[in-house]
C-alpha cells in the first residue's frame, strides 16, 4: 500500500499527534462540534447545551487571565472585578436600567458593539489599575488587585441609583443578528437555512456564539504567545532583571499582559450579561477571581490548552459534581437502606444538608491538594516543563560536584 | 522625600484636618466614635500581628489566617458552652473561671491549628513559585470556612456575653458612654501586644525569628533551626488571631462562618498599612484602620467602609508601598 502510506506520511498526522497540545485542540474542535448534536439528540432538550455555553464563559475568562499569569507571571486576585465591569457595561447600554437613573433615558445599544465597548472598558481600567502597581513587588500587585476586586462589586451595589444595587439589572437586551443573517432564508418560515437560530430563546444560539469567540481569543493568545510581545512576557517572568537588561520595557509590556488579559474578562463579561440576561452585584465575588485562577493553573499555567481543559473540568465539579452531591448521597443512602440519614435530627442536621455544607470544605480540600500533589497543572506547558526538568538536573549536578570536592 | 511620600502625606493631614474639625464641633460624638473605633482596632491589630510576621518571616499572604480568627471565636463559643453556672446577666466567680480557661483554649488551639496548616500545606511548597502557596493558603482558608459552615451551618453563632456587663459597668465621661468591655479589648490587647514585642525583642526565639526574617539562608549557617523558628511564628501568630477571636466574640457575641474573610482582608489591609513584616506598624496600623472604620461607619455611610478601607490599601501601596513605619524591601 505505498500509495496510502505516502498519504499518510503526507498529512504528518503522526507528528501531530505525537504533539499533543495540537491533538488536545483537536479533541476539543471535534467535541464542541459534536456536543449540541449528540446531547440534544440523547436527552432530547438542550439543557446540557446551555450549561456548554456557560461553561464558555469560563474559558474565556481563563484564556484571558493565562495572559497575565501564566504567560507574564503576574498575580491577580481581582480578575472578577473586570469581568463585572464588562457586565456591566453591557447591561447598563442595553436594558431599561438607565431609564430609571438620573438619566432618564434607556440605551439599546447593539450587542456587537457592546461587546468590543466592554473589553476596552475593562482593558482601560487595567490600564489605570496597573499603570501605578506594575512597578512595585510581585505580590503587591496581588494585594492591589484583591483590593480593586473587593471594591467594584461593593461600587456597583452602593450606586444603586444607576445600577440597581442589591436589585441587579434584570432583561438586558439580548443579542440580534444583522439582517443579512436573518433574512428570509432564516427562522421559521418555508425557505429557512438557518433554522430557529434565536438568540432569545435557543440555548444553541448561545453556544454557537461561545464557541465562535473562544476560538477566535485561543488564535489570538496563541499568535500573541508566539509575537515579540509573548517572548517579552515570558522572559519578564522568568527574570524581569535580565529582561529590562536586554532592553526589554518592563512596565509597558507588564501593563500590556495586565490591559490585555482585562480585556478578555470585560469582553466575557458583556457575552455573560447577554446570555444571562441578569446582572448582580453578587456574582462578582473573591471566589470567582480564586476559580478562574484554578482553572489556570490546575490546567497548567502558560498553556492555552491545559488552561481550557482546566476550565471545563473546574466548571464540571463545581457546576455538576458538587452541586448534585446532596441530591445523590439522598439517592444512595436511600437506595442502601441508611434513609434514615437523611433525616435531620438534633445536632446531625440530614445528610443532604450536610453534604451542602460539605461543598465549601471540599473545594477547599481540593485546591490544596491540587497544588500540593501537581502544581504544575494537569497539561502544563512544555517550556515550562523542560525549564523545570533542567533545574532539577542542574541542580544534581552541583550535588554530584560537591560530593566529589569534599 | 519622593511624590509618593508627599502625596501620602498630604492625604494622611487632610483626612486628620477633616476629623479635628469634626471634633471641635461635636466633640461627645466624636469622642463616643472613637472608643468603637479604638476597641475594633485592637481587634484588628491582634490580627494583624499574625498576617505581618508571617509575611516578614516567609512573605507569604496567609489568607487562613483570618479564618483561623473565626475558628477561635468558634472554639470560645462551644468551651464557654461547657461551663455550668456561667450568667449573662450577672457576673459571677464561675465566668470569671470560664474566661480564664477559654482564652488559653482557644489560643493553643488555634496555635495548633495554625502549625499544622503550615506542616501540611505551606512547607512543602516553600521552594515553589510565589503562586503554589498563595493557592493552598486560599485553598486553606475555603476548608477552614468549609470547617466551620459543616459544624454549625449558614446560621449566626452566639458567643456567650460573661463580660461584665450592665448597670455599674459603664459609666458616662462627658458624654461619652463607655462600657467595661470597651476598656477589657483594648487593655487585653495591649497586654498581647507587649507582650509579643517583649517577646520578639528579648528571647532567644524572638532573635531567631528576626534572623530568619532578614536572611533565611545565612540564619541557617549560624544554626538556626528554620523550620522551628517558622513554625513557632506560626504559633505566635495564631495565639493572637485566637485571643482576637474570643475578644470578638466576646465583645460583638454574633460570629458567622465566613466572618474571617472580610476581618482577615481588614486586617491585612492594617499590616501593610503599617508596613508589613513591621511588628510596631501592624499594631499601630490595627488602631487606625479600626478608628478609619468607625469614622467611616459615622461620617460616610457604612456601605462606603469596605470601599474606603480598600481604597486606603490601594492608596498605601501606590504611593507609600512601605507603609506608615516600614522600610523599604528589596526584591529578591
Amino acid at each position: 500500500m505505498p500509495a496510502a502510506r505516502s498519504l499518510w506520511s503526507r498529512l504528518h498526522l503522526r507528528e501531530r499527534i505525537r504533539d499533543r497540545d495540537t491533538a488536545v485542540y483537536g479533541v476539543l474542535l471535534i467535541v464542541a462540534l459534536v456536543w449540541p448534536m449528540a446531547t440534544i439528540f440523547a436527552t432530547g432538550d438542550t439543557f446540557l447545551t446551555s450549561q456548554a455555553a456557560h461553561a464558555g464563559t469560563w474559558v474565556l475568562l481563563a484564556v484571558g487571565l493565562n495572559v497575565v499569569v501564566g504567560f507574564a507571571g503576574l498575580l491577580d486576585l481581582g480578575y472578577a472585578a473586570f469581568f463585572a465591569i464588562g457586565a456591566y457595561s453591557y447591561a447598563l447600554f442595553a436594558s431599561f436600567q438607565l431609564a430609571s437613573s438620573p438619566l432618564h433615558h434607556a440605551y439599546h445599544l447593539p450587542f456587537w458593539l457592546m461587546l468590543f465597548v466592554g473589553m476596552f472598558v475593562a482593558a482601560a481600567f487595567g490600564a489605570i489599575l496597573g499603570f501605578p502597581t506594575l512597578r512595585l513587588r510581585g505580590d503587591y500587585l496581588a494585594i492591589v488587585t484583591l483590593g480593586f476586586g473587593e471594591i467594584v462589586p461593593q461600587l456597583f451595589l452602593n450606586l444603586d441609583q444607576w445600577t440597581g444595587g442589591i436589585n441587579a439589572i434584570g432583561s438586558i437586551d439580548q443579542p440580534s443578528l444583522p439582517a443579512w443573517i436573518t433574512g428570509p432564508w432564516a427562522g421559521a418560515n418555508d425557505i429557512a437555512i438557518v433554522r430557529d437560530f434565536n438568540f432569545s430563546f435557543d440555548p444553541v444560539a448561545y453556544y454557537v456564539l461561545i464557541v465562535i469567540l473562544i476560538i477566535g481569543a485561543v488564535i489570538l493568545v496563541n499568535n500573541l504567545h508566539r509575537s515579540r510581545l509573548g517572548r517579552a512576557w515570558m522572559a519578564i517572568r522568568e527574570d524581569e532583571v535580565a529582561a529590562a537588561a536586554m532592553g526589554i520595557n518592563t512596565v509597558t509590556t507588564k501593563l500590556l499582559a495586565f490591559a490585555i488579559g482585562a480585556s478578555f474578562s470585560g469582553f466575557a463579561g458583556a457575552y455573560y450579561g447577554a446570555s444571562f440576561g441578569l446582572v448582580s452585584p453578587d456574582s462578582f465575588l473573591f471566589v470567582v477571581s480564586v476559580t478562574v485562577l484554578v482553572m489556570v493553573v490546575l490546567g497548567g499555567m502558560g498553556n492555552i490548552a491545559g488552561v481550557i481543559i482546566g476550565a471545563i473540568a473546574i466548571y464540571f465539579l463545581l457546576n455538576s459534581v458538587l452541586s448534585s452531591l446532596p441530591a445523590n448521597l439522598q439517592s444512595l443512602s436511600n437506595a442502601i437502606g441508611l434513609g434514615w440519614l437523611n433525616n435531620s435530627n438534633g445536632a446531625w442536621p440530614g445528610l443532604s444538608e450536610l453534604a451542602q455544607r460539605l461543598q465549601f470544605l471540599l473545594y477547599g480540600l481540593i485546591l490544596v491538594l491540587m497544588m500540593l500533589l501537581r502544581p504544575q497543572g494537569i497539561f502544563p506547558s512544555r517550556i515550562r516543563e523542560q525549564e523545570l526538568k533542567h533545574a532539577v538536573a542542574t541542580e544534581e549536578e552541583t550535588v554530584v560536584e560537591q560530593a566529589h570536592a569534599s | 522625600m519622593s511624590v509618593g511620600d508627599f502625596g501620602f502625606f498630604v492625604i494622611c493631614l487632610t483626612a486628620i484636618v477633616l476629623l479635628a474639625a469634626q471634633a471641635v464641633v461635636h466633640p461627645s460624638e466624636f469622642a463616643q466614635i472613637l472608643v468603637f473605633g479604638l476597641a475594633d482596632g485592637a481587634i484588628y491589630a491582634l490580627v494583624a500581628l499574625g498576617y505581618t510576621m508571617v509575611y516578614g518571616i516567609i512573605e507569604l499572604i496567609n489568607f487562613a489566617h483570618g479564618d483561623v480568627f473565626t475558628l477561635g471565636a468558634y472554639v470560645a463559643a462551644a468551651v464557654m458552652g461547657f461551663f455550668a453556672g456561667t450568667s449573662e446577666d450577672t457576673f459571677s466567680v464561675s465566668n470569671l473561671v470560664a474566661l480564664l480557661v477559654t482564652f488559653p483554649a482557644a489560643m493553643l488551639l488555634m496555635g495548633a491549628v495554625n502549625i499544622t496548616i503550615e506542616r501540611v500545606a505551606y512547607r512543602p511548597l516553600r521552594n515553589a513559585p510565589r503562586l503554589a502557596p498563595l493557592i493552598t493558603a486560599i485553598g486553606m482558608s475555603f476548608l477552614l470556612e468549609g470547617i466551620m459552615f459543616v459544624w454549625s451551618g449558614p446560621f449566626t453563632v452566639h458567643v456567650p456575653d460573661l463580660l461584665p456587663h450592665g448597670p455599674g459597668f459603664n459609666t458616662t465621661i462627658g458624654g461619652v458612654f463607655i462600657e467595661f468591655k470597651d476598656v477589657f479589648v483594648v487593655v487585653a490587647a495591649a497586654i498581647l501586644v507587649s507582650l509579643l514585642a517583649v517577646f520578639i525583642n528579648r528571647s532567644k526565639l524572638g532573635k531567631a525569628m528576626r534572623a530568619t526574617a532578614q536572611d533565611r539562608d545565612a540564619s541557617q549557617l549560624m544554626g538556626i533551626n528554620i523550620n522551628r523558628t517558622i513554625a513557632a511564628t506560626f504559633f505566635i501568630g495564631a495565639l493572637l488571631a485566637g485571643a482576637g477571636g474570643v475578644i470578638w466574640g466576646l465583645y460583638f457575641n454574633a460570629i458567622t462562618y465566613n466572618l474571617g474573610f472580610r476581618t482577615g482582608l481588614v486586617a491585612f489591609t492594617s499590616a501593610v498599612f503599617g508596613g508589613i513584616g513591621n511588628i510596631p506598624g501592624a499594631a499601630l496600623g490595627g488602631m487606625v484602620i479600626g478608628l478609619t472604620a468607625a469614622f467611616s461607619d459615622a461620617y460616610i455611610g457604612s456601605k462606603w467602609t469596605q470601599v474606603v478601607i480598600f481604597g486606603i490599601l490601594i492608596g498605601v501601596l501606590v504611593f507609600r508601598p512601605t507603609g506608615l513605619l516600614g522600610m523599604r524591601v528589596p526584591e529578591k
